[in-house]
């Protein structure tokens, strides 16, 4: 079969083009036809057709996303942000850490094991290529109904998935998020975030300059995975026919990741990768045009030289493959050897496929002839936008006045927080998080079930003095909260991922987010994105940290019945010294139990309305944004001062399950009494609220600091026991809480 | 006196090299990076094989790092004495190297498991385990697919009966037979262990304990003793 040529397309101007096949609209096709001056080729189809699609582009989502650089706060440890492969954060004394979440939602739904794998193997390249060494990860999981059959298809294989790859490539899993709701069934999330460690002035972009110098594609070979993976897979809604799309999941290889980690370090600390891109959606497509549009502008790349797993794949193929474990480097022509030398060493195959120009396109040729000849920006940056319509669903009025005043309140509350803490999503997550390593490298500080993974600052990097610094990290989203309002549902997971940052006693320097939504081109799925986005915008400059980064995932639907509105977001906090951490719960007796933040009746989109009345109405908790930053400042001060002993923030569930949990954490109980309702002190969700135990020499302080910043602060009672006593109300003894909290999952996944 | 020298081995794949010679350092000795691909000891006084997925694990664990040019070294320097201490993936790369009895397989769950694992030290007549107390019971990190150790009934007997048991599980968490946790050869100088002693070390970071501590200081004594 001969292939399509530039030639060929300018002598056959009219011949038909499967551009709708691709996923691409008549007006896109007719642009790329203005673009060129001629019908594409095949191989030019196929750049454009997954360049432009949703997943590559953001053309439905750019106008909004605009707002997180537009309403950005001031920051001076932003060093690089949004529209490189990772945002990179200054986290003192010449370090920077590098982060992003990523999604990997219908690969896994469609083979759990695989799309979860390569899910962490993609986020990890994005990190490697801005010039860091991956030092942890974490994953956000949405799951349908706990007891859903599907689940337990879907569950246990994407929990292997990420256990195998992510422990096979030595990155310890130090938190993220397992939530189960029934509006996930057949559209679960999996979002992957990766953190990575780098001095600050060894920062590497996507980027080619250069004319002479050489392209070099390294790492796996080249096979017929994921072809079409991102365009098919990221922009068309699933029916019932996964079936015909399964091989278009890509198959990972941690072995071969771990040995392209270890090879990229090597490289750079020898200084010979001029610019650097992972491939990942989209692949040799993405990464030519991409590098060359960001760099001198033109590149030549001879495709017969990308090394095959599979012969007998076409040019379109190869431009469009997902292999995973590849990268493309430019690579001065005089330090080649040097740079084989290396791959050499790590039994990382190597081959120059091209190299830069000064033409300004990006020309490809196969068998001699030019298959593909485009000025590279117009793929890589001037894809289509669009504005898409949007309004208030229907029935969104009539969601917000269904309240839940009209629920019946408990009298047993024993039995409603054992009820709460029993469930699937309050339970302990240990079935899930036992199966991945959180201590390889040696620098977790906390890891799950803490609020917030916690590393060490300790790379043996030439020239980087010792630092006592640590980063923390947590992620949060709550679909129930933005269903109810995305706006402040956005807000609500910025501020407790927030929370989660400041009460291991870090502060919070930095946002990634994952925006998970149905269809962009139902208009109230599209209210639910704009309205979201406008409220994480806001409320990442009231809180005083940027975006960095991170991505969209929209057709997180079935049929017509989209997913609730799940903002996923990522903070990054730093902590001074981290021999300061404040660890989870309640770490010995005879400390004082403190409540900080007010409570509210807020019971909206709460866990108790979910679990007891399978209720979702009413108005989520108020974002109280002001307070957030009141409370970190009081967290982050007290634990600098050696204030407080224990923390743990109050997020679903509220004051009872945080109570519990804080018991749990190393079997000491506590004694507590309450000042108003009990039902509504113990199980509202009310934000900005943290619970910390204090010395009783320290609480004079303690609470003088709270004075100052004007953090309401309350004097519950003292931990001891080996049970959790509420005054008047109930007692549990630990180990019921325990039996209780651990036996949910196994009962479930076994 | 010039420090003792320990020699940490990394293959393609192996995993917590870094935490090993981390551990090594803090009760100071000096850490030694050996290069699966080298036919060279460099001289070392002891090695230790740490964890990982060495080839990707592929084929079986440990089945193809026993090829790898330094185990060439390593084998009859381990039998003419020189201490050997191989964690989790080290420990299924001695017994595929038969410098060690028996093998490690699946897990009985079928899962990987990572946790903070109670352990009996049984034999402290080795030089990694000199430091603890016979009967000790010790918290160490277990994080592995496949550490259900086996063998046949003649070699369990032998292993039992020559003192050759140097870990026991205190609750069994992968259908080990007889709980075994860690096994000697019979000269004693080869050990293997499925926990992970350089996962606790330090206060701050790693498992909740600093249990591990004790093999390092260990190889340290056995060696300045020496």
């Amino acid at each position: 079969m001969s292939t399509d040529n530039v030639k060929r397309a300018v002598e056959t101007p009219d011949e038909p083009m499967p551009f709708a096949e691709l996923g691409m609209k008549q007006d896109e096709y007719d642009r790329v036809k203005e673009i060129l001056g001629r019908r594409p080729t095949g191989s030019e189809l196929a750049i454009y057709s997954v360049m432009w699609s949703e997943h590559c582009s953001y053309k439905s989502s750019k106008v909004h996303l605009r707002q997180f650089a537009t309403k950005a706060p001031k920051s001076d440890a932003l060093l690089v942000g949004m529209g490189e492969n990772a945002g990179v954060v200054d986290i003192g004394d010449g370090w920077a850490a590098t982060f992003k979440i990523e999604s990997h939602n219908h690969p896994s739904y469609v083979e759990p094991h695989q799309g979860a794998a390569t899910g962490v193997g993609g986020i990890v390249r994005d990190i490697m290529s801005m010039g860091a060494r991956p030092i942890a990860v974490m994953d956000s999981l949405r799951f349908g109904g706990a007891d859903a059959v599907d689940t337990r298809r879907v569950l246990p294989g994407v929990v292997e998935g990420i256990s195998h790859y992510g422990n096979c490539l030595g990155l310890p899993n130090i938190g993220g998020e397992v939530v189960f709701d029934p509006c996930y069934i057949g559209n679960p999330l999996v979002n992957a975030l990766c953190v990575g460690l780098l001095r600050k002035d060894q920062i590497k972009l996507a980027t080619a300059p250069g004319p002479g110098n050489k392209v070099v594609l390294f790492g796996a070979s080249t096979g017929p995975d994921g072809i079409g993976g991102a365009s098919v897979l990221a922009s068309a809604t699933f029916e019932d026919e996964s079936q015909a799309k399964r091989p278009a999941v890509q198959v990972g290889d941690p072995f071969m990741e771990k040995l392209l980690i270890e090879c990229c370090l090597e490289l750079y600390a020898a200084d010979v990768v001029v610019g650097i891109q992972d491939l990942g959606a989209a692949g040799v497509s993405c990464a030519t045009t991409e590098l060359a549009a960001k760099g001198t502008g033109g590149m030549h790349v001879d495709l017969n030289l990308v090394p095959l797993r599979d012969p007998s794949l076409r040019p379109e193929e190869i431009l469009m493959s997902e292999s995973q474990e590849r990268m493309m480097a430019v690579v001065r022509p005089d330090d080649i050897p040097a740079f084989m030398a290396i791959c050499e060493k790590w039994d990382v195959p190597a081959t120059v496929i091209g190299e830069v120009t000064d033409t300004g396109r990006l020309v490809m040729t196969w068998d001699g002839e030019v298959i593909v000849d485009i000025p590279p920006g117009t793929a890589a940056d001037e894809g289509p936008v669009y504005e898409r319509p949007y309004h208030e669903p229907a029935g969104q009025s009539a969601l917000n006045a269904d309240t839940p005043d009209r629920l019946e309140r408990p009298a047993d509350l024993r039995a409603t927080l054992l009820q709460l803490l029993g469930s699937p999503n309050l339970a302990s997550k240990e079935w899930v998080t036992s199966q991945y390593d959180r201590y390889v490298r040696s620098n977790t500080v906390l890891a799950q079930p803490a609020d917030a993974g916690m590393l060490r600052i300790s790379e043996a990097i030439a020239g980087a003095e010792p630092t006592t610094r640590g980063i923390a990290l947590a992620t949060d989203g709550n679909g129930r909260y933005a269903k109810l309002d995305p706006y402040a549902g956005a807000q609500l997971a910025l501020a407790e991922a927030y929370r989660n940052v400041a009460v291991t006693g870090a502060k919070p320097l930095a946002v990634t987010n994952c925006l998970n939504f149905g269809s962009p081109e139902d208009p109230e799925v599209m209210w639910q994105f704009a309205e979201a986005v406008r409220g994480l915008a806001d409320a990442c400059r009231t809180l005083g940290v940027p975006v960095t980064g991170g991505n969209v995932s929209f057709y997180n639907q079935t049929g017509a019945t989209a997913i609730h509105p799940t903002p996923v977001v990522g903070v990054l906090g730093v902590i001074e010294d981290v021999a300061k951490r404040v660890p989870s719960g309640f770490v010995a007796e005879g400390l004082r139990v403190v409540l900080l933040g007010d409570t509210r009746e807020e019971f909206g989109g709460s866990e108790w309305a979910h679990v007891a009345h399978h209720h979702l109405g009413g108005l989520p908790p108020h974002a109280s944004l002001e307070a957030e930053r009141a409370l970190a400042t009081v967290l982050v001060e007290a634990a600098r001062r050696g204030l407080v002993d224990g923390s743990h923030d109050l997020s679903d569930g509220g004051l009872a399950v945080a109570l519990a949990e804080s018991c749990l954490a190393r079997g000491v109980g506590a004694t507590v009494t309450l000042s108003g309702d009990p039902f509504v002190d113990l199980f509202s969700e009310s934000a900005a609220r943290a619970l910390v135990v204090v010395r009783p020499e320290a609480y004079e302080e303690f609470a003088s600091l709270c004075g100052r910043h004007d953090v309401p602060c309350y004097g519950l009672g003292h931990t001891g026991g080996s049970s959790l006593v509420v005054e008047d109300v109930f007692e549990v003894s630990i180990e019921e809480l325990r039996e209780t909290h651990e036996a949910a999952l196994p009962a479930l996944f076994g | 006196m010039s420090a003792a020298r320990v020699g940490v081995v990394t293959f393609p794949g192996t995993l917590d090299d870094q935490d090993a010679a981390r551990a090594v350092r803090l009760v100071g000795a000096q850490a030694v990076p050996l290069w699966h691909a080298d036919h060279d000891l460099k001289g070392v006084d002891a090695v230790f094989l740490p964890g990982g997925f060495s080839y990707g694990d592929y084929l079986r664990c440990g089945a193809i790092s026993r090829f790898a040019p330094l185990m060439d070294e390593l084998v009859p320097a381990a039998k003419a004495g020189l201490p050997v201490l191989g964690t989790c993936n080290g420990f299924q790369i001695l017994c595929e190297a038969h410098l060690l009895p028996g093998a490690l397989t699946r897990n009985a769950s079928l899962h990987y498991i990572c946790r903070d694992q109670k352990l009996r030290i049984e034999q402290t007549a080795t030089p990694w385990t000199n430091a603890f107390a016979p009967g000790q019971e010790i918290v160490l990190p277990i994080k592995h697919g496949e550490g259900r150790y086996v063998a046949d009934a003649d070699t369990l007997a032998e292993l039992e009966a020559n003192g050759q048991v140097v870990v026991r599980y205190l609750g069994n968490p992968n259908g080990s037979l007889n709980d075994i946790a860690g096994i000697r050869n019979a000269a004693g100088n080869v050990v293997g262990l499925m926990p992970h002693p350089e996962h606790a070390v330090e206060e701050l970071v790693g498992a909740p304990s600093t249990d591990g501590l004790g093999f390092f200081t260990s190889i340290l004594k056995n060696l300045v003793d020496a």
